[in-house]
């Protein structure tokens, strides 16, 4: 359990850059105080917020004002969803293979969901179909790039359908897993909610932001001192949306390069794997149009494997990696992701999710391609795991 | 010693714990792993968050690894349904042992087996004694708290692979030992009956959400209908109260039921005692034993004297009438020789 790490999981989380880090520590020596105070001091944290506010805002070409920090994603997912239903009423529809912090809201709120294509992404007539049915849609949620395989949907095209079908509605996306790989900014531009996590990033967990178009109220999750126009009540995080800021500036810089080098690194992780284990791996979203893919994610299944057996002797030779989402119990449970794209339970349960990030080396890939295949082959001759 | 690592089951309960801390202490190397079964709510179970939580911070505390495995399609399909569809079929399950039977010494030592674990161990009370004929399960050091009838399905195979470390001492000893290892679980209270039915919505709720629940008449044993139940299958064999009788006569007590009329017989304290019990099945654990041996027919029961004839068991003295789907466990001097399913008769 103690061999050298292999770090194949940056879609769960990934280390956090030096930028992040250095940025970081300046800013919380720098301001100990309250940027909402009058004095000096606090008019100084008070700046360095609204730089950071501007820096990530000027990543995505989006008004500055529109910017809320939130303490990830899953706030900020929370924040459009509910702040949205509690304001305007109606339901909110999104895809069967949202993140749980979408699902969950709409579900609860009594929403509709639209089934995934087999190649993991919304369809515009699945979506229309759906729209179809409901008179009173006050929300569209569609994920930009899905977290556990990450297929890519095309925003500009569902985003259509919903101006067309239900011309009402609010458009929100959980751009969370696309921030390292897309310019975010112009595959969102129609968007009227933006939700952005800074751990999957190189930036702190705890930190992120929602964007909310000029005009649009928002019913707060947080109430209390007004703070961030009065979207969400808190002591601002002055240090967390500065070193926030500095990852979203690192990885926009470093975007090109880093979508080419791990692209490549992926092709050879998945044909390597393909090769050495013919059709006991199926790559699930890459099988298709693999340009709808995210380059840094890798998602196969190996029909007949216990994920959680072969995620045990992976860990035990040092390649991180992860499945579906893990529960609270940190069991795996099975992916709703792949349910919502008609996968059969038997295959879902042998899904493998290796995700790179920007400290990936082809030492990681030689690591997986060697631990990897045998690892498969020892459980299928134990019945799977 | 057992060579190679060994896979600690951990339910996050007292036990458990303990098992691994000793095994820790003889030298082994550990791993421990809590299975989740259940992802309902229940609040006296197994499974539920804050067990997964104990059994983790327990194995950080003793310094050993711990895995959670998700097993819910298995106990839905080898536990949960067959409960139901036995209860449907007015007859009274124990799913503790399908469980054991099915999850913990099939699902768990396959997995292990896959991970390259020779043997596991839990916390149970019961001992694994060597005889001559290969290992044999018997009754745990502390007589009050023995699970061994709750074990009794595992084969010599299986018996072979397993630890059971806290077998050997008393619940007390267990509780002690935690206290002075200062195990977060030392004082935590057993978990009691069922593991995937909550306390708060019971038995009634958890089965009419899955069967259709129907009422029946109580009649007495001359065919007089003397009560009503509103769902037979909760009736158990035995029972006495909430079988919507008049008071006022001598105590009543459930000794039929007849799920196909919707039918419960009652009768009197008498009518309860049998000489026989019929058996829908029995397996000796090797050649069958033609003279009296202990018989125990629920987890917390005394046992009873008596000999396994053909297809029923013959009391020595005169026995209460068992439900049919329970278990009928047979000793000889505290070691587990046979065990079979009550029938109805």
């Amino acid at each position: 359990m103690h061999s050298a790490e292999v770090y194949l999981d940056h879609a769960a989380s990934t280390p956090v850059r030096a930028e992040a880090r250095d940025a970081w520590l300046a800013a919380s020596n720098a301001h100990h105080a309250n940027p909402t105070g009058a004095h000096y001091s606090a008019r100084a944290a008070r700046r360095a917020l609204d730089d950071a506010r501007d820096s990530v805002a000027g990543a995505l070409a989006r008004p500055p004002a529109e910017l809320v920090f939130t303490s990830g994603g899953s706030e900020a997912d929370n924040l459009a969803v509910r702040g949205v239903l509690r304001t305007r009423g109606g339901i909110a529809v999104c895809s069967a293979g949202e993140h749980h912090a979408v699902l969950e809201p709409v579900e609860q709120t009594g929403g509709l969901m639209v089934r995934l294509g087999p190649d993991g992404r919304v369809g515009p007539d699945e979506l229309a179909e759906v729209l179809a049915s409901a008179s009173d849609v006050s929300i569209v949620s569609l994920i930009a790039v899905n977290n556990e395989t990450g297929a890519i949907n095309d925003l500009a095209a569902l985003g259509e359908v919903v101006r067309t079908h239900a011309p009402g509605a609010l458009l929100h996306t959980d751009a969370v897993q696309a921030m390292n790989w897309l310019d975010v900014g112009a595959a969102t531009a129609d968007f009227d909610l933006v939700s952005i996590t800074g751990h999957k990033l190189g930036g702190p967990v705890g930190t992120g932001c929602l964007f909310v178009k000029a005009g649009i109220d928002l019913d707060p999750l947080i109430l209390g001192g007004g703070q961030e126009r009065g979207r969400r009540a808190g002591t601002p995080d002055v240090a967390g949306a500065v070193a926030f800021a500095a990852a979203v500036g690192a990885v926009t810089a470093g975007r090109t390069e880093m979508v080419s080098r791990l692209g490549e690194l992926r092709d050879r992780l998945v044909d390597g794997l393909t090769e050495s284990l013919g059709d006991r791996v199926l790559a699930t979203v890459l099988q298709h149009d693999p340009s709808h893919v995210v380059a840094g994610i890798a998602h196969v299944c190996f029909p007949g494997i216990e994920a959680e057996a072969l995620l045990y002797l992976l860990d035990e030779q040092g390649i991180r990696a992860s499945a579906a989402s893990s529960c609270s119990s940190g069991a795996q449970d099975p992916s709703h992701v792949l349910a919502a794209m008609g996968v059969p339970r038997q295959v879902a349960q042998g899904s493998l999710r290796l995700s790179l990030g920007h400290t990936s080396t082809s030492h990681d890939v030689d690591a997986a391609l060697r631990v990897i295949p045998p690892a498969v082959v020892r459980l299928a001759g134990h019945g799977g795991g | 010693m057992t060579e190679g690592p060994v896979m600690v089951a951990m339910s996050g309960g007292v036990d458990s714990s303990v098992a691994a801390a000793l095994l820790i202490d003889a030298g082994h190397e550990v791993v421990g792993v809590t299975m989740k079964l259940w992802g309902g709510p229940s609040d006296n179970g197994c499974c539920a968050v804050s067990d997964v939580e104990d059994a983790r911070r327990v194995a950080d505390h003793l310094g050993i690894e711990h895995h959670t495995f998700n097993f819910g399609d298995d106990f839905e399909r080898d536990v949960v349904g067959p409960y139901v569809a036995e209860h449907a079929a007015g007859r009274t399950p124990n799913p503790c042992i399908e469980c054991n039977r099915h999850l913990k010494f099939d699902r768990l030592l396959h997995r292990a087996d896959a991970l390259g674990f020779a043997t596991i161990a839990t916390g149970h009370h019961a001992r694994i004694v060597e005889t001559a004929a290969g290992p044999r399960l018997a009754r745990g050091a502390d007589a009050a708290k023995d699970q061994s009838y709750v074990l009794h399905v595992l084969e010599p195979p299986v018996l072979q692979r397993l630890l059971l470390p806290v077998g050997t001492i008393t619940k007390a000893d267990v509780r002690r030992l935690a206290a002075d290892l200062d195990l977060r679980t030392a004082t935590k209270p057993e978990s009691q009956d069922v593991c995937f039915i909550t306390s708060e919505h019971g038995r009634k709720s958890f089965l009419g959400d899955r069967i259709a629940l129907k009422p029946a008449k109580v009649v007495d044993r001359a065919g007089v209908q003397v009560g009503a139940v509103e769902s037979i299958e909760l009736v158990t064999i035995g029972q006495r109260k909430g079988l919507g009788m008049a008071g006022g006569t001598d105590p009543r007590y459930v000794i039929a039921v007849d799920p196909e009329a919707l039918v419960v017989t009652v009768g009197d304290s008498d009518d309860r005692l049998v000489h026989h019990s019929p058996l829908e099945s029995w397996r000796w654990v090797s050649d069958p034993i033609d003279a009296a041996v202990e018989i125990q027919c629920s987890a917390h029961g005394a046992a009873a004297p008596g000999k396994i004839g053909s297809s029923q068991v013959e009391w020595t003295d005169p026995h209460r009438r068992i439900a049919p789907g329970q278990s009928v466990v047979a000793y000889l001097d505290d070691v587990v020789v046979g065990g079979g399913i009550a029938g109805r008769g």
